[in-house]
């Protein structure tokens, strides 16, 4: 794999930056969206996060890679018959999975189909796992996701929404856990996203160019030194992105225990109203983010200035489309927030 | 040295400093847009930049039609069924690497090709995930994107545009100024080679960043596009250092081309241009340095600026220039898009949905690998059953029962015209009705996921202010751009309505029109005043339209319904909705009805 550019090297871009960070600190927050202007680094972004994820421990030789701590819910069908008949998993850490969907991905490929390899060779009817298996327990990220095809589109919101991809098809019946944090990007000039799709994410953040002139130039330079000798750069990147990756490990672990006041579920209510978003959804997703935000920052609590800051990507995507509100959203969430949460 | 000052180079120069400096570095570029009818100009560029690759390097041409498993790989049938095993066929991109593909008739290039494209190009691999075969080929290559548009609306992907770094326009050469190349293969070989050494000045960053801010380029790429040319530049020179020449000849063809405003001209202090002062404080450990070291690169910053953004001005050409001036460029920009969004739009004629089990014919057509994946569990039962009678010949038997056709759903989109009077006897606040109406009218198709496209009239003629689309950005830019007064060309308007239905349904889709207007026409088709012939006009337009038998609506938006609006909504056979105190809500919910009989 080619060498990525690494996260914390990327200039500006905060909001993007926090989102991701929340995502890969609690998975239950639901994925990102990135949105924005051509060349803002959006994909830079993604796969410099991949690069930095802390390793995970996983069940030796199993397909879905399990958690070898999950109870019996959670598990693929091998891993449960083991775990029934009581024999200890082998275990190994392995780095998270980050997989990519490309474009002109086929359907086979994505949930999973007959090997065929095993089928004309040894006429052995198997099932050969897709992405969503791979990425169980990783990233899932759709490049250019407003371009994906309706039918994959289908598929992924289906298995989003419940943790598992079932698979009936060539006399095959499988069903394997694939719980994943969907992560998208694209630009919106190029078409819209399905409301069902950008419901799925739990975190939407729009990017811009950054229009001041030295950002502009850090941007390019960094690049240009990244290109020069890309091993050097990250090599000199590596102790930054160390104190991330710390940064996500000990929030990680802080998450359980950050308390969650009574008053802050109140505002998160409170907001939710005022903007008047669908479901309870969106009062999940801003709590659990704000959790997240507050287990990365260091604090105990959740406080105000937490959901203050990630109300905007919780919610923005959850408004009631008013018709052209794309710019209008991001000010509605801020408009309310002043007015809820004066500082 | 020459001066960047003087009298800029001539257009055939440039394309071809352009294509040596292109196959320097033909991955780092990105590439090379050429805007040009085919012929003798194009050829002889092409041949150039041919000959300059070093022998052996991959020149592959990619035509419109190549699908998917051509264009990234897939699985290799022939060899699939020869083998008796799955073998994985390789695509044009990854065969690519360290060459450069030619895009023919970049123009008509679908957004979803493009997309595939710029994956590759960024990730500097295939990523393929396609009929049962998973591959990460590494490749590098730069793009030659010939295209033949004509005219503002069509034009190549915006998103592969910005990735090349070379955007040349080869209509105003002549053939009498190709002139021989003053580089052989070699120059590019030993410039490779040297490439990687170039040192570039500090300071040029923030120079490029200046320049493009004061283009008014947007995208970052720009500026980063730059230096990679000037570090070609310098090494095709056979210089270690980059020079103001370098950085003036990369202002002039990478960045000059993309300018969507001009310059504050002549007058060096702009607002940009102080702002490496403020830069400085944040970064105190750079700028003694800035200072210091900044002497090849001219005496300080300012001048090398100046001189930078003349060569830039210097090459815009004229006509850019005065389409910067009336501000036409920027909406060319906004409607590039559309092109790919409607090209795209014709693949969803026949969206494939998946396969079922059915014998082949016309219309119907196999999907290969289906039925391979349905023939193989049974390979092993059937070849024991044909070894015994035909000596075992045959690696994979496919019987009937195998055969898989893909299906297709042929969903016929609507594309909802709407037809604005924006002129004067629409008072201002009866567009602003419309507006809101149209913005309501596009929440519900945005649900639907239908098209919009937007007509306005006023003045002297008719405007496609907003091709078919389902952007709801852009529909909000085009219409919050929308100006109201002047004279009301209503048979200009019904007449570029027609012809964008026509438009539409030539791609499969089904178009509605919606005429917003009080039908009170006073400009005739050919731009002059006058009430009688402008109503003539208008109801010979209407009358065509029907003949076209396109369904539409005729809403009366005058505070007292007039009998012409009647009369027209009658010679067009579209329903007539007089809506004289209509809110946007209520002219909304009256579309949709209308729109769903």
């Amino acid at each position: 794999m080619p060498v990525v550019f690494p996260f914390s090297a990327i200039v500006g871009q905060d909001e993007m930056k926090t989102a991701l960070l929340v995502a890969a600190v609690d998975p239950t927050v639901g994925g990102v969206l990135v949105f924005g202007d051509r060349g803002t680094g959006k994909s830079t972004a993604i796969r410099a996060l991949a690069a930095l994820l802390p390793k995970m421990r996983v069940v030796v030789g199993c397909a879905y890679h399990c958690d070898p701590a999950a109870d019996v819910g959670a598990l693929c069908a091998d891993c449960r018959e083991r775990q029934k008949k009581g024999i200890a998993a082998k275990t190994q850490s392995v780095p998270v999975p980050v997989v990519d969907l490309p474009l002109g991905a086929t359907e086979d490929r994505v949930i999973g189909a007959l090997d065929l390899e095993r089928a004309l060779t040894r006429g052995e009817k198997a099932f050969e796992p897709g992405l969503l298996a791979r990425a169980h327990r990783g990233f899932l990220y759709i490049d250019e996701v407003n371009l994906l095809e309706d039918h994959l589109v289908d598929a992924l919101l289906d298995v989003a929404a419940s943790g598992e991809n079932v698979v009936e098809r060539e006399g095959l019946s499988v069903r394997h856990p694939a719980r994943f944090v969907l992560v998208g990007s694209g630009n919106p000039e190029e078409g819209e996203l399905r409301p069902q799709l950008l419901d799925r994410f739990g975190l939407s953040v729009e990017v811009k160019t950054p229009d001041d002139l030295p950002t502009r130039v850090k941007v390019v330079r960094l690049r240009d030194e990244f290109e020069r000798d890309p091993a050097a750069f990250v090599a000199r990147w590596k102790r930054k992105d160390g104190a991330v990756r710390q940064q996500i490990e000990s929030a990680r672990g802080a998450l359980p225990s950050i308390a969650l006041p009574d008053q802050a579920v109140e505002q998160a209510a409170r907001l939710c109203m005022t903007l008047g978003t669908d479901g309870l959804r969106g009062e999940l997703t801003l709590i659990r983010a704000a959790r997240a935000l507050a287990a990365l920052e260091g604090r105990s609590q959740v406080e105000v200035s937490h959901l203050r800051r990630i109300a905007a990507p919780a919610l923005r995507h959850r408004l009631r489309r008013d018709p052209l509100d794309e710019s209008g959203s991001t000010a509605r969430v801020q408009r309310a927030v002043e007015e809820l949460f004066p500082t | 040295m020459s001066e960047p000052g003087g009298s800029p180079p001539s257009p055939w120069s440039d394309a071809a400093l352009a294509a040596v400096l292109f196959a320097v570095d033909p991955a780092g570029t990105g590439g090379v847009a050429v805007r040009s009818f085919p012929g003798p100009v194009r050829d002889c560029w092409l041949g150039l930049v041919r000959g300059l690759l070093p022998a052996g390097s991959p020149c592959l041409r990619i035509p419109l039609h190549a699908n998917d498993s051509r264009l990234l790989g897939g699985l290799d049938l022939a060899a699939t069924l020869r083998a008796g095993r799955p073998v994985a066929e390789r695509g044009l991109l990854a065969d690519a690497d360290g060459g450069v593909v030619e895009l023919a008739m970049a123009e008509r290039l679908a957004g979803s090709t493009a997309a595939r494209l710029t994956a590759v190009l960024d990730a500097g691999e295939v990523v393929l995930e396609r009929d049962g075969v998973a591959a990460r080929t590494p490749t590098r290559f730069g793009v030659i994107a010939l295209d033949e548009g004509v005219g503002d609306d069509e034009a190549m992907p915006e998103a592969l545009l910005d990735r090349m770094a070379f955007h040349l326009e080869l209509s105003g050469v002549g053939v009498r100024d190709v002139a021989r190349a003053s580089w052989m293969a070699d120059d590019v070989l030993a410039a490779r080679g040297r490439l990687a050494g170039v040192r570039v000045a500090d300071d040029v960053a923030e120079t490029l960043c200046a320049l493009a801010l004061a283009l008014g380029i947007a995208s970052i790429r720009g500026p980063i596009l730059a230096l990679r040319v000037i570090r070609a530049a310098a090494a095709l020179a056979g210089r270690d250092d980059a020079t103001d020449e370098d950085i003036a000849a990369a202002a002039r063809l990478v960045l000059a081309p993309r300018a969507t405003r001009l310059p504050v001209s002549e007058s060096p202090p702009e607002e940009q241009e102080t702002d490496p002062g403020d830069d400085s404080a944040d970064d105190a450990e750079r700028s003694p340095p800035d200072s210091a070291d900044s002497d090849d690169a001219g005496s300080g910053d300012r001048p090398l600026d100046e001189r930078v953004l003349a060569a830039a001005a210097a090459a815009m050409p004229q006509d850019v220039l005065d389409r910067l001036r009336q501000g036409l460029r920027r909406r060319s920009r906004a409607r590039a898009p559309g092109k790919a969004g409607m090209a795209q739009h014709a693949s969803l004629r026949g969206r494939p949905i998946g396969v079922r089990r059915g014998d082949p014919g016309p219309g119907v057509r196999l999907n290969v690998v289906e039925t391979l994946r349905a023939a193989a569990p049974w390979q092993r039962v059937r070849r024991q059953g044909a070894a015994s009678a035909a000596g075992g010949s045959i690696r994979v038997e496919v019987r009937r029962d195998d055969f898989r056709v893909t299906r297709f759903k042929h969903r016929s989109e609507t594309t909802t015209i709407f037809v604005v009077d924006a002129s004067g006897s629409s008072a201002l606040h009866r567009l602003a009705e419309a507006k809101g109406a149209v913005e309501l009218l596009l929440a519900a198709c945005y649900v639907r996921r239908d098209r919009v496209a937007l007509v306005a009239f006023r003045g002297r003629g008719a405007e496609v202010l907003l091709p078919p689309t389902r952007s709801l950005v852009r529909a909000k830019r085009s219409l919050a751009s929308l100006p109201g007064g002047g004279g009301t060309p209503l048979a200009a308007g019904i007449d570029t309505a027609t012809l964008l239905a026509d438009g539409v349904r030539r791609r499969g889709g089904t178009p509605t029109i919606v005429l917003l207007t009080d039908g009170r026409a006073n400009v005739a088709r050919d731009g002059k005043g006058g009430r009688a012939t402008a109503g003539q006009d208008a109801l010979a337009s209407a009358r065509l339209m029907r003949a076209a038998q396109i369904r539409a609506l005729l809403v009366d938006t005058s505070p007292n319904p007039q009998p012409s609006a009647r009369e027209l909504a009658q010679a067009m056979g579209a329903l007539y909705l007089p809506l004289p105190y209509a809110d946007a809500q209520t002219l909304s919910g009256a579309v949709q009805a209308a729109g769903t009989e």
